[in-house]
C-alpha cells in the first residue's frame, strides 16, 4: 500500500542553525508512528514542514500523495492537525468552536459526537478561557479530527494532562487509529510512544539516530536486563555459572543480576534447584528509556 | 466556493464581538454618548460656526464615519493581532480554513456592526433632535461604503503591529486624535490654522467630507474621494506585504 507520508533528506535552517538536517522516513497507511526527541532536536519542525505550515530548505516530501510545498490547500482538507502552543478565542464555547471547525470542509464530523467521545459533554457551553488544561487538550484533538482526516498529526497532546487523561487518551487514539486514520505522533513521554505507536522514530539533533518499532528498538540498544530478588546472608556465589549471568551484585538483604537472553528464566530455575523460592524475584525489562540513553547518550529529560 | 463556511465563521464572530465589552463600548456606546453630549451643549439650531447647519444635523454624518473609525482603529486590528498573539491564527491557517472566508467573515461582521452602530445613531438623533433626512440616500450609502474600504484597510495595516498591546496603544491614539480633529469634534470652522493642517492629514476627514456631502447636500469634492481611495489602496498594499500569520 502507498505510504501516507515518505520524506527524503527533509532539511530546515534557521538561519545558520540547521534544526531538520537531511532525515528521511515512511509512515504505512493505518500507523501510529512516533517521533521522540527532546526539545529542539527537530520534532515539531518536521511536522510543520510536512503540513505545509514552514517551508522546507531541502530534501522531498509526499504526504498522502500531495507535496506540503505546493498543495497545501488540498493538503490540509485531508489531514488533521493539533498544534503546539496554539489557542482558540478566549470567549468561544466548545461547541461553537466544534461547529465552526467542522464548515471549514465540506462531510465534516458531527461536532455533537466529537464532544461525546471526548468527554466534553459537561463543558460543551464552557468558554475556551474557563477550560483546565486537558480539557483544551481535549478540545484540539477533537478539532483535528472534525474533518475526518486521513492522517493525523497530535503533537505533545497528552502534555498537561493527568495520567488517568492521559491512559483514556491513548485508548481514543488507538480507536482513530483502528477506524482507519493514521497517525503522526509527536512526543518526548516514552512510556506514552511505547504503549501507543506502531514505529518510532528517535530524533537528535535534527537526525533520526533510530527507527524501529518499540520492540525492535529495546531488543537491539538494550541488551541487560537486571534480575532482582531478596535473599538471607547464604552463599550465593554459584549464581555466577547460570547461563545468561553476566554480573552479580549483592547489597543489604537483596540480590541484583544483571544479565542477556532469558536470564530471568535461568536464575529462577536455578534458585528453585538449590531449594530457594523468593516471593519478589523479578525482573526490570528495559524500556525505550534505555534505547534513548543509549542512542543519545542523554536521558530524555536532560 | 462554500457559503457555509463564510457564515458560520462570520455568525461565530460576531459572537466573539458581543462578548468583548471594550469593543462594543468603543464602536456602538462612544460615537452615540458623544453626539449626545454635543447635542445637549450645542442643540440643533442652524448655526454659523457649523456651516449654517444645526449642529446635530452637522455631527450625525460625522459620527457615522466615526463608528467606521473606532471599528477599523481599534475592533479589527486588537482582535486580529490577539488572534495572532494567541495562536489562533495559526491553528486556523492548519486547519483547512479559507482564507478568504476568514477575511470575509471580519468585513461581515465589521459591516454588521458598523450598520448597528450608525442605524441607533440616526435613531437616537432623529427621536431626541428630529434631525434633516438626507439629501441624498443613494449617495450616503456609497460614501458609507467607502468609509468602510478606507477603515477595513487601515485596521489591517494596523493589525501588522506584532503586539496587541502596540496596535491597542496606536489604535487609541489614532482614534481619539481623528475624533477630535476630523469633523465628531469642533467644526472644521473655528480650529486655528494649525490644528486644521494637522486635520487634513487624517483619514477621517476625508470620510467625514464625503458623508457630509450627500447628507447635508453640500458640494461633494472628487478630491477627497480621490484621497480616501489612495489611502485605502496603500494601506492594503503595505499590510499585504507585512502581515503575518504568526
Amino acid at each position: 500500500m502507498e505510504p501516507v507520508i515518505v520524506v527524503d533528506g527533509l532539511t530546515k535552517r534557521y538561519g545558520k542553525l540547521c534544526v531538520v538536517d537531511g532525515i528521511s522516513f515512511e509512515v504505512a497507511r493505518g500507523e501510529i508512528f512516533g517521533i521522540l526527541g527532546r526539545n529542539g532536536a527537530g520534532k515539531t519542525t518536521t511536522i510543520e514542514c510536512l503540513q505545509g505550515l514552514r517551508r522546507a530548505d531541502g530534501g522531498q516530501m509526499r504526504v498522502l500523495g500531495f507535496d506540503p510545498r505546493t498543495e497545501t490547500g488540498e493538503l490540509r482538507r485531508r489531514i488533521g492537525s493539533q498544534l503546539q502552543e496554539s489557542a482558540l478565542p478566549q470567549r468561544i464555547k466548545v461547541w461553537e468552536a466544534l461547529h465552526w471547525f467542522a464548515s471549514f470542509v465540506p462531510g465534516a464530523r458531527d461536532p455533537g459526537h466529537l464532544i461525546d467521545q471526548w468527554g466534553l459533554q459537561d463543558k460543551r457551553n464552557t468558554h475556551f478561557s474557563d477550560l483546565s488544561g486537558g480539557q483544551r487538550q481535549r478540545l484540539f484533538i477533537a478539532l483535528a479530527l472534525v474533518n475526518q482526516p486521513e492522517l493525523v498529526f497530535l503533537d505533545e497532546m497528552t502534555t498537561g494532562l493527568d495520567p488517568a487523561a492521559r491512559h483514556t487518551t491513548w485508548e481514543l487514539v488507538r480507536a482513530v487509529r483502528d477506524a482507519g486514520t493514521s497517525v503522526v505522533l509527536v512526543t518526548h513521554f516514552m512510556e506514552e510512544a511505547e504503549r501507543l505507536c506502531d514505529r518510532v522514530a528517535v530524533f537528535e539533533s535534527g537526525k533520526i539516530v533510530a527507527l524501529d518499532t518499540p520492540g525492535a528498538l529495546i531488543a537491539r540498544h538494550t541488551k541487560q536486563i537486571t534480575v532482582r530478588f531478596s535473599a538471607g546472608p547464604g552463599d550465593l556465589g554459584w549464581l555466577a555459572a547460570v547461563a545468561g549471568v553476566d554480573q552479580m551484585e549483592r547489597r543489604d538483604g537483596s540480590v541484583e543480576i544483571h544479565g542477556t537472553g532469558p536470564v530471568l528464566a535461568e536464575v529462577g530455575a536455578a534458585l528453585v534447584g538449590h531449594g530457594i523460592r523468593p516471593a519478589d524475584l523479578r525482573a526490570d525489562q528495559p524500556n525505550l528509556e534505555d534505547v534513548f540513553l543509549s542512542v543519545t547518550g542523554r536521558r530524555s529529560d536532560e | 466556493m462554500n457559503v457555509r463556511v463564510l457564515w458560520t465563521s462570520a455568525w461565530t464572530e460576531a459572537k466573539l464581538f458581543v462578548r468583548e465589552p471594550m469593543t462594543v463600548i468603543f464602536t456602538l456606546v462612544l460615537p452615540l454618548l458623544f453626539l449626545l453630549v454635543l447635542g445637549g451643549v450645542f442643540g440643533n439650531k442652524p448655526n454659523p460656526a457649523w456651516h449654517g447647519q444645526g449642529p446635530v444635523n452637522y455631527y450625525v454624518p460625522a459620527y457615522l464615519g466615526l463608528v467606521w473609525a473606532s471599528i477599523g482603529l481599534l475592533a479589527l486590528p486588537v482582535h486580529l493581532v490577539r488572534y495572532r498573539e494567541d495562536g489562533v491564527l495559526r491553528r486556523l491557517r492548519a486547519s483547512a480554513a479559507p482564507k478568504w472566508a476568514i477575511f470575509g467573515s471580519q468585513a461581515i461582521v465589521a459591516s454588521a456592526i458598523a450598520l448597528a452602530g450608525g442605524a441607533l445613531l440616526i435613531a437616537v438623533a432623529a427621536f431626541t433632535y428630529h434631525i434633516r433626512t438626507p439629501q441624498s440616500p443613494a449617495g450616503v450609502v456609497g460614501a458609507w461604503l467607502l468609509a468602510g474600504i478606507v477603515f477595513a484597510s487601515l485596521g489591517i495595516l494596523l493589525s501588522c503591529i506584532p503586539t496587541s498591546r502596540g496596535a491597542l496603544g496606536a489604535g487609541l491614539g489614532l482614534f481619539f486624535v481623528m475624533m477630535m480633529l476630523c469633523g465628531s469634534g469642533p467644526p472644521f470652522k473655528v480650529m486655528s490654522a494649525p490644528l486644521r493642517d494637522v486635520s487634513n492629514i487624517l483619514p477621517l476627514t476625508y470620510v467625514t467630507r464625503i458623508l457630509e456631502a450627500p447628507w447635508l447636500g453640500t458640494a461633494l469634492a472628487w478630491s477627497d474621494i480621490g484621497v480616501a481611495a489612495g489611502i485605502a489602496l496603500l494601506a492594503d498594499l503595505v499590510a499585504a506585504v507585512t502581515f503575518r500569520w504568526e
